[in-house]
Order: structure tokens, then sequence, then C-alpha cells
């Protein structure tokens, strides 16, 4: 069984309306998948739900990481098991700074791992890992003392975003890629970062509206999303298939119809 | 979970709540219950005052019993003033060492700390225990330069001329009445007295500790910083939890002479039985600065607005304010400044933070006076609410008699945003992990202006608070 398997995963709003309509996917360590989509296809939803967002309710389904379901799990249990959501749009946080917000994230994993009793990680340990990290991601020391995404640029925001994924060590990392509005130099970061971070320990699932991230991460599989599913699924070939046909050729007939 | 589940219970967590029940028994002295005559009297007599201090004392009370109580702020009606004890005198002699101390009150210190942290960082330690100050250390070196730092009865005795020239002139005893009371019936508090030139790089604490149920405090602080001189005072204070009330009202009075400099710091974290009515101001002369850093994270109702009244050319003043109201409490916390020269600064910086059913606010007053031109001054105050049942006032009155001024005003109201939340528990944080964290970072203009050990205290005081809420 794959690290992370979806099985009929349905995701309706809290008002009920449907999103996610079934869908049926592994994600293994060491696989980068994309999913591809157009707007509105739910694709973020997809995102959001899997980290346990509040606002998105799995009305069927599972979600199954290394073999247990986590459809009741929060958030934070979810990143303690080994899920990591690279956001779009990383929130700031006022006058937490980034090591210091590193510190804690790091020692409530190791917290959860170590069954509930505190573990925090040395103070040394700490700051040789993430001086370490930082300069393999190149993300500027100066960030470490600044206050979390507070006043960050696009390009500063998703360098962090990768430092936290390489520090929190995710099993299975979702990076939300979904807006057409990021630079190249933002897309070159994410994907640097996925294609460092790749192995035996982790798989990702990157899920965009276009193909450029994909020029940038060599998806080995690629994942058709369209009306709240999977449409079709294949390697790398996809997406150059779709880049050149677009997604009209894979939207069902019924819905062009509606 | 909805967020107002989720960090509930501020203070559900409280842990300087422990009571000494043994030693309330040994006190030395004690005043009988209730204010009169005979009870300021008493404490006159016991103390050996000269006849000036009586007369001040009964005059005061006088002041006390013909002022209204106020009608704004919070609800000071609450207030049983018969059923308070107005003075207690724990021991019989000031210890100055630790071990001379009572077991039973050494105890309480060593629980809270004291002694310790006065051996890691700070240059003197005063101890105030019910009425009286039972230990009071000055590092000899200070002492040396002719620094003073000294319990208020004490100064009394051994420097009557400073204290009479000085106290009563900053905060008159019928500026408000709970200064008048003060003024009646003050005991214990904090002298200090900084020579020309001398800057004391450590910082000087005292620590107030009610232990007694239906005790009332009322120290009086007076701290002179002569010219060129430097001092960090830090104050902080606990009391056991009772179901029934007490009182705190201090009054504190500060000089800073040209180019002195006085940081006055507050960690105020009174059970939620105490009120905690407080009368604060300083004057800072030419080029002087003055500095309140305020935290209320403790009592029932806390009404208290640190004042500086800027008197000579370009004095800077800081109000630095955090108010933290959980669950059955009112902060009404704030600041006041008064420009009174020209080319004066000042800055108020206001937090505060409101959870389950607690009530926060700012309160200030901003003063230009005619000729005090060029002054200059920004007011932020930022508030937090975390639940739908709190709230959060602000009342920030301005008068200006002067036409060359530049004044900033700032007001922002905030709630926990549900994306925020999630952001941090995507990375592993529980929800209340997750909360104690934008809350700390909410305060960090303020906690980052504390010494390391003090921002550290504070930090872990806000996690406890919203910590034991969840499930």
């Amino acid at each position: 069984m794959a690290y992370l398997e979806l099985k009929n995963l349905h995701v309706a709003l809290e008002d009920g309306t449907p999103i996610v309509k079934g869908v049926d996917l592994s994600v293994g360590l060491n696989e980068k998948h994309a999913i591809m989509g157009p707007n509105g296809s739910g694709k973020s939803t997809l995102a959001y739900a899997l980290m346990g967002h509040p606002a998105y309710v799995v009305t069927e389904g599972e979600i199954l990481l290394d073999g247990e379901d986590l459809v009741e799990a929060g958030a934070d249990e979810r990143a303690q098991k080994g899920l990591f959501l690279a956001f779009q749009y990383p929130h700031a946080i006022p006058g937490v700074t980034v090591t210091s917000f590193l510190r804690s994230a790091i020692n409530a994993i190791r917290k959860a791992k170590a069954g509930g009793t505190d573990d925090p990680i040395p103070v040394k340990e700490f700051r040789t890992e993430i001086l370490a990290a930082m300069d393999r991601l190149k993300v500027p020391r100066e960030l470490a003392s600044r206050y979390l995404n507070d006043g960050f640029s696009g390009g500063e925001k998703k360098r962090v975003e990768i430092l936290q994924m390489a520090l929190l060590r995710p099993k299975i990392a979702i990076l939300d890629e979904t807006d057409s509005g990021l630079d190249i130099d933002a897309l070159r970061i994410v994907a640097g970062g996925v294609n460092e971070l790749v192995g035996p320990e982790m798989g990702a699932l990157v899920i965009t509206h276009y193909q450029r991230i994909l020029n940038y991460v060599s998806p080995d599989h690629v994942h058709v999303f369209v009306g709240g599913r999977i449409v079709e699924s294949g390697g790398p070939e996809l997406a150059h298939r779709l880049e050149a046909e677009g997604y009209d050729a894979f939207i069902p007939k019924e819905e062009v119809a509606a | 979970m909805s967020e107002t589940e989720i960090v509930k219970g501020i203070r559900d967590e409280y842990a300087y709540g422990f009571a000494n029940p043994d030693e309330a028994e040994n006190y030395f002295f004690k005043s009988g219950r209730g204010l009169s005559h005979e009870v300021v009297e008493a404490i006159a007599e016991h103390k050996q005052e000269p006849e000036w201090m009586r007369t001040f004392r009964h005059r005061s009370l006088d002041y006390f019993l013909a002022r209204p109580l106020p009608e704004w702020g919070g609800n000071v009606a609450e207030i049983d003033f018969e059923n308070i004890y107005y003075y207690i005198k724990p021991t019989e002699k000031q210890a100055q060492s630790w071990e001379d101390l009572p077991a039973d009150i050494l105890d309480t210190w060593d629980k809270l700390g004291i002694p310790e942290a006065e051996k890691k960082y700070l240059a003197g330690v005063g101890a105030q225990y019910e009425s009286e100050v039972v230990y009071h250390k000055l590092q000899a070196d200070l002492e040396a330069k002719g620094v003073l730092f000294l319990d208020m009865d004490s100064a009394l005795r051994e420097h009557e001329d400073i204290v009479k020239q000085y106290i009563g002139t900053i905060i008159p005893q019928n500026d408000n009445k709970f200064a008048a009371l003060n003024s009646a019936v003050w005991s214990g508090g904090s002298f200090i007295y900084v020579p020309p030139g001398v800057r004391i790089e450590l910082p000087l604490q005292a620590y107030f500790r009610i232990n007694a149920e239906n005790m009332g405090q009322f120290e009086r602080t007076l701290i002179i910083v002569d010219e060129d001189a430097y001092v960090h005072y830090v104050e902080g204070c606990t009391a056991p939890i009772y179901s029934s009330d007490s009182l705190h009202s201090a009054v504190v009075e500060i000089v800073v002479k040209p180019r002195g400099r006085c940081r006055y710091t507050t960690i105020q974290n009174w059970s939620n039985n105490v009120f905690n009515l407080v009368t604060k101001r300083a004057v800072a002369y030419e080029d002087a600065t003055m500095e309140w850093v305020d935290g209320n994270l403790g009592s029932k109702l806390t009404m208290k607005y640190p004042a500086i009244w800027l008197m000579g050319d370009r004095a800077h003043g800081e109000v630095l304010s955090i108010a933290f109201a959980g669950s059955g409490q009112h902060q009404d916390a704030g600041g006041k400044v008064v420009h009174a020269a020209p080319n004066t600064t000042s800055v108020i910086t206001s937090k505060s933070i409101s959870k389950n059913g607690g009530r926060a606010g700012y309160r200030g007053l901003l003063e230009v006076a005619k000729g005090a031109h060029g002054a200059k001054s920004k007011v932020v105050c930022d508030a937090l609410i975390l639940d739908d049942e709190s709230r959060s006032d602000t009342y920030p009155y301005i008068r200006v008699d002067e036409n060359d001024v530049d004044l900033g005003h700032e007001a922002t109201v905030s709630k926990i945003g549900e994306e925020q939340l999630f952001y941090l528990m995507s990375r592993g944080l529980s929800e209340a992990e997750a909360s104690a964290m934008i809350v700390s970072g909410f305060v960090e203009p303020i906690t980052k202006e504390l010494p390391l050990e003090y921002a550290v205290e504070m930090n872990r005081l806000i996690q406890l608070q919203m910590e034991g809420s969840v499930g």
C-alpha cells in the first residue's frame, strides 16, 4: 500500500455543497505526483481537506496515511503523523520570529512522536539544523529573525514554506500552487525544494493549474482533475498533452453540455 | 471545536493561588477590620511616625471619606471597605538574609522564585508580605555609590527630609479617592534614590505578596532619579485565591531629574479576587526619560493609568501597557501623558486581550499644554478579542492647547483568524499552542522591552493561561 491512500474521497463545504466527488489516489514515498486541473475544479479544496481545514467536511471515503485513517484527525494531528501542506498564500504571524515558530513546530512534532511527553530539540542541534537547511535551500539567514511571513515578498514566503517542509520532515508533502500569479523565481524555489526533498523518506503531491511548474519538477505521475474528480492519470507525457490540448479535451461531455 | 472552546479559561491555571494558613495566625501585629481615624492612628503609633506624617494620614482619611466613589472605569461599588484589614505586620523585624525569615514566609518566597532571581540577575530586592517589607537587600557596590534602596517606612525614619520633601507632591493626597486611601493607611513600598551620574545596570526588584484573606495592601513607592542617573525598577505581585475580595491600592511617585532615565516595569498577576486600584505618576525634567512598562494579567478589576508629566524641554515619556482579561476580569488600563514643555515627545503603546467573557480596555489621556510647541506624540492601541463573549473598550481622551504639535493615534481591533490557526496547526501545533503563539506575537512589541527573564516569564504566563482549556 502506498504511504498516502485516498479512497473514494468526497468533500463538501460546511453548507453541504459537494466539491470533491470521489477521489482515489495513491502517493508513495520517493514519488512525485502532480494534480492538474482548471480553475474551480476543486483542487485547492482537496489540498485543504487533506490537511484537515475545518471549513471542509469529508462526507465519504478515507484518507489513509501509512494505513491509518485521518478523516477524524485535526490538522495538528495530521501534521504530527507526517502530512505537510505548503500554502500558496501562507499567513503572517506578527511578533513571532521564523526561528521561534520553527522551534515550536519541531518540538510539537517531537512531542507527538515521543508519545506526548516533551522532548525539545537541543538548542545546539536546532541551530545547526536550521542553518544547514537555510543554506542548502538558499534561504537568506536574515529571514530567521523576522516575523513569520510578516511583510515577506512572495518569494520569501515560498522559501520559508520550503524551509518548514525541510525541517519538519513530513512523509507526504502537498504543495498548493494553483495560482498563475507566481513568478518564475517562486516556482523555482518550490520546485527546487521538492526535487531536493523527495526521496526514500518523502513523497510529494503538487497541485497546480499550469504546466509551468512541471518544467522544474518532473513528476512521475500526472493526474487531471476536473469537476471534483480525477478524470485521467498517466506519466509525465500527460502534462505535455494538457499543455497542447487544454483541459477541454478532458471535460466529460455531459458537463460541457451543462 | 469552536475557537471559543479552544481558548476558554484564561487564568484557569493560576499558579500562585496557594495560601499560607499557618502564618496567618502568627502575625506580629494585625489591625481590626474596617477603616477609621482610630485605625489610622494605630498604624502611625505602631510605626512611631513623626507628627507631620500622622497629620498627613488623618487629613487623607478625611479626603477619602469625603470623596464619592468614581462612577467610571470598573465596578468599585462592590468593595466592602468595612471588611478589609488595613494593616498587618507579619514579622517583628525586617530580614537582610532570607534565612532570617520565618520558615513559612520563606517558603512562600521560594515558591515564587525570588531568592533564586536575586542571585541570578537582580541588583537589589525588596519583598513585601501583607503590609510590611520583610526582606530588603541592595548590592554593596551600589550602596557604596550612594544609592538608596529601602522600604518606605525605613526611609521615613532614616531619610525623613527627602521623604517629607517629595511625598504627596507628585500625587497629591486628594488626587483621587484611592490615592487618598493609600495616603491614609500606606505601609511598605520602595524608596529609591539614585545619585547624579549613577547608572544601575541590573534591575532593582520589589515583590508584593498578599497572603491573608480580605487583606488591604497599600504600599507607597517614591523613586528619585537624579541628573544623568538611570534605574530600572521591576515589581511583581501575586496573591492566594480566596472566595472574598482583597484590595490593593498603591501610590507610586517618581521624579526624573534632567538627563536621568527611569524605567518602571510591572508584572501584575494578582489572583482574581483582588481589586487593584493604583495611582502611578512620574515627572520628567529636561532631557529626561520616563518609561512605564505595565503588564496586567491578574486581578478582578484593575484601574491603572501610569502617567508622565513632561516638565522640561525635550523630556521623553513612554507607556507600554498590556492588559489580559479572562473570565470575571476587568482590566481598565492605559496611560496618561501631559506635555508641559516644548519639544517633548511621547509614545503610548497599548495591547489588550480579552477572552472567555473578560473585559480589557485602554483608557488614555494625552494633553498638550499651551506653550509646549514642537510636542510629538504617538498613541497606538491594539485589541485582540478571542471570542464573542469578551469585550474591548477604547477611551482615548486628547486635549491640545497648542497648535505646533505632531500627534498620531492608531487603534485596531482584531480577532484570532481561523486561517491563522489552521496555518499553525498544519505545522503540528495544538489549537491552544497556536492561539498562545498568536497572542505572544501580539504582545511581542512589549515583551521584547522586558529583560529576558521577565519576557520568558510573561510568555510562560500567557501559555499557562491558554493551556488547560482544551478538551
